[in-house]
């Protein structure tokens, strides 16, 4: 008989879990190690074989992605020292900085149109959550459904109405057209996510309110919200996941003013060769926003994930 | 303060009928309890008369205006509920504070008026706790300072010492009482708990299946039944009920159960069928000089007295007498009821029937 209570792991146990988690997150996090130190490796060393993990780190890779650059004569090099440190590292190719590269608007736009459609899939997840949740809503069960069923094939399977519909109501390479396109993808996800949420939050904390003298929507706002908070967040970092990797329908939508980054980064491999570099470079800062989101309020990401698991 | 008034309240949800039209008067600064078993509608009426269920029909009148379809919010009444509902992310002294800051109540009165408040309840040094960590006992002292903050019309309470361990509800039932006889405020308070009825209760309504089967004075529910539901549902154990054939006359004061006499108050009105005898545990004696004889069956011992279980001709009897008189089981003993405090029912509708000893309680119809 060994002295640990019949629930608790042995520690043999927890060795091998243990073993098994870090095993699992070395696989999946791999790639996004290759991908940050490409970032920082030339060019030359990004493609050496076998591939280098002690290398010599440069900022070339993030030099090309933010400029285009051109190639000149020897007079005009020798006549124009370089300047500054990113210049230096550009002169190695015998090349001049010609100006900055789209990367910075993409990632504005990125920006805008991941978190914007975040903002409104989840503003009105809420509010429809709360009336499916609270009210007698006429069908109920049956609009759920056909909310639901919006999710039931890949969203890129509609495309071409999409498309068509976005030509028509001049939608298309809109930062608008792509907030509601997105918008309407996670609309599902948001309501089903949150009204579990809401339905948890026992009507009595409302009830309550609506005694101490407030209106159903003061109700609503200063004691359901603050309850869903948890609810909310984890809705927003699901939402905004999957509006900040879209990559078909910004490939198809988009071109000029509202290109978001994913369809951009692999454009940089054409400017001047093959440049692993850049494309790791954009790739990484593209990952930043994300993980910073979602480092921020992972504490309500477990219990999102894990949520209705147990009953309480 | 307030006096309310129920007429003819009904509440449909979809087919169901949850309470059927209900009329009672709650008389200004009474206790008093709503009573039955879970599902009898004492909850809905109760959630009607705040305000947070409008009724299918009927009319709540609050000190004489009529509210029955006005919003909660305008109703000036409080609520205590179940599982307390205090604001989880806010801490005590904002949640009590919370229903005058709804109110406009300027910041510096709003301290005053909690502090007050904390000092009734004998909660000042919590004040700046967050509410989670609170024991239950706490909680149902912030909830009840919520409630008396704002000085509402009446109080509503729906099972509020229900989720309290059983040591700690009976001093919260004290608590309670005292507090409701300080502030002389009217509460309607809802429990399936009838020891808790009879404990706190200036009056009692009994519901069942939404019906009110009787409503009085806790000593007039417990001592003059109105329907053998009631003369069931009060009392532990409850009340003994025989089952005969016979017939009684208006004026007559004794029926016959397997051919022994048994003295009954004077009744006011005749029958003849099926009849229910119904005696208080407490209102046997075992004797041996009498005819009616019984088996024991099981002795439940619960020190000053003693639970006796008899299997009677006409049923199982459970007598409650003195631990020191003694009762063997499997021995034949014989029963003697006091007459006084009998109850006769119509076996198939469970109505009792008017004698000497209910008239003035009964109000059939």
């Amino acid at each position: 008989m060994s002295a640990h209570a019949i629930t608790e792991p042995s520690s043999r146990q927890k060795w091998i879990a243990g073993i098994l988690v870090i095993g699992y997150a070395l696989i999946t996090i791999m790639p996004m190690i290759w991908i940050v130190m490409t970032g920082f490796k030339s060019p030359a060393d990004a493609i050496s074989y076998p591939p280098k993990v002690v290398f010599e780190p440069t900022l070339e890779g993030y030099v090309n992605l933010f400029t285009t650059r051109t190639r000149q004569t020897d007079e005009f090099l020798a006549a124009n020292p370089p300047e500054t440190w990113y210049e230096e590292i550009v002169r190695q190719y015998d090349m001049v900085i010609a100006g900055p590269s789209r990367y910075g608007e993409r990632f504005l736009n990125s920006v805008i149109i991941g978190f914007g459609s975040t903002f409104l899939s989840v503003f009105l997840g809420t509010l429809a959550a709360y009336a499916f949740s609270r009210f007698k809503v006429p069908l109920k069960d049956d609009l759920l459904f056909f909310i639901l069923s919006t999710r039931m094939m890949p969203p890129i399977a509609v495309a071409i109405p999409i498309f068509l519909m976005f030509r028509t109501l001049g939608l298309s390479d809109t930062h608008l057209g792509m907030i509601l396109l997105y918008t309407a993808v996670n609309i599902s996800l948001a309501v089903w996510l949150l009204k579990g949420f809401i339905d948890e939050i026992p009507r009595e904390y409302e009830e309550a309110a609506l005694i101490d003298g407030y209106t159903r929507f003061q109700a609503f706002y200063k004691v359901v919200l603050p309850q869903a908070a948890t609810g909310i967040a984890s809705t927003a970092i699901f939402c905004l996941i999957f509006s900040w990797n879209e990559y078909a329908f910004a490939v198809l939508l988009t071109s000029g003013t509202a290109q978001t980054a994913p369809p951009f980064i692999p454009t940089i491999i054409g400017v001047g060769g093959q440049d692993w570099p850049a494309v790791a470079a954009g790739a990484t800062l593209f990952l930043i926003p994300v993980v910073v989101f979602t480092v921020l309020l992972r504490k309500h990401l477990l219990r999102g994930i894990t949520f209705g698991a147990v009953r309480k | 303060m307030a006096e309310i008034v129920i007429h003819n309240l009904r509440k449909d949800f979809g087919d169901f009928t949850a309470v059927q039209s209900s009329s009672f008067k709650i008389e200004d600064g009474e206790f008093f309890m709503l009573l039955g078993p879970s599902g009898c509608g004492k909850t809905t009426t109760l959630r009607m008369i705040a305000g947070l269920e409008l009724p299918t029909s009927g009319e709540i009148y609050i000190d004489g205006e009529e509210v029955g379809q006005k919003p909660a919010s305008q109703r000036d009444i409080a609520f205590v509920f179940q599982m307390f509902a205090l604001y989880p992310h806010m801490n005590v002294r904002r949640n009590i504070s919370y229903p005058l800051i709804s109110q406009g109540m300027k910041r510096a009165r709003v301290r005053e008026k909690v502090a007050e408040v904390a000092r009734t309840l004998g909660i000042e040094d919590i004040l700046d706790r967050p509410v989670g960590g609170l024991s239950g006992g706490d909680r149902q002292r912030v909830a009840l300072g919520r409630a008396i903050v704002r000085n509402p019309k009446a109080f509503m309470m729906d099972e509020p010492l229900g989720a309290l361990d059983a040591e700690f509800r009976e001093r919260m039932a004290e608590e309670l009482r005292a507090l409701h006889d300080r502030m002389g405020a009217t509460t309607v308070y809802v429990t399936h708990d009838q020891l808790e009825a009879m404990q706190m209760g200036d009056k009692i309504v009994v519901m069942n299946h939404g019906v009110i089967e009787q409503f009085g004075a806790p000593q007039d529910i417990y001592d003059k039944p109105a329907t053998m539901f009631v003369a069931d549902f009060i009392g532990s154990p409850s009340m003994n009920f025989l089952r005969f054939h016979g017939s009684i006359e208006a004026g007559g004061t004794s029926v016959t159960l397997h051919h022994q006499a048994f003295a009954v108050p004077e009744m006011r009105e005749p029958f003849d069928g099926d009849m229910v005898l119904g005696v208080r545990p407490e209102h046997i004696r075992l004797s041996d000089a009498a005819g009616y004889r019984a088996e024991v069956e099981a002795v439940e011992y619960l020190g000053t007295t003693q639970i006796v279980s008899l299997k009677a001709a006409n049923g199982e009897v459970k007598a409650r007498t003195p631990s020191d008189q003694p009762a063997r089981v499997g021995e034949t003993v014989g029963l003697e009821f006091d007459g006084r405090t009998v109850t006769l029912f119509d076996n198939q509708t469970g109505r009792a029937l008017r004698s000497d000893l209910n008239e003035g309680v009964l109000s059939h119809g």
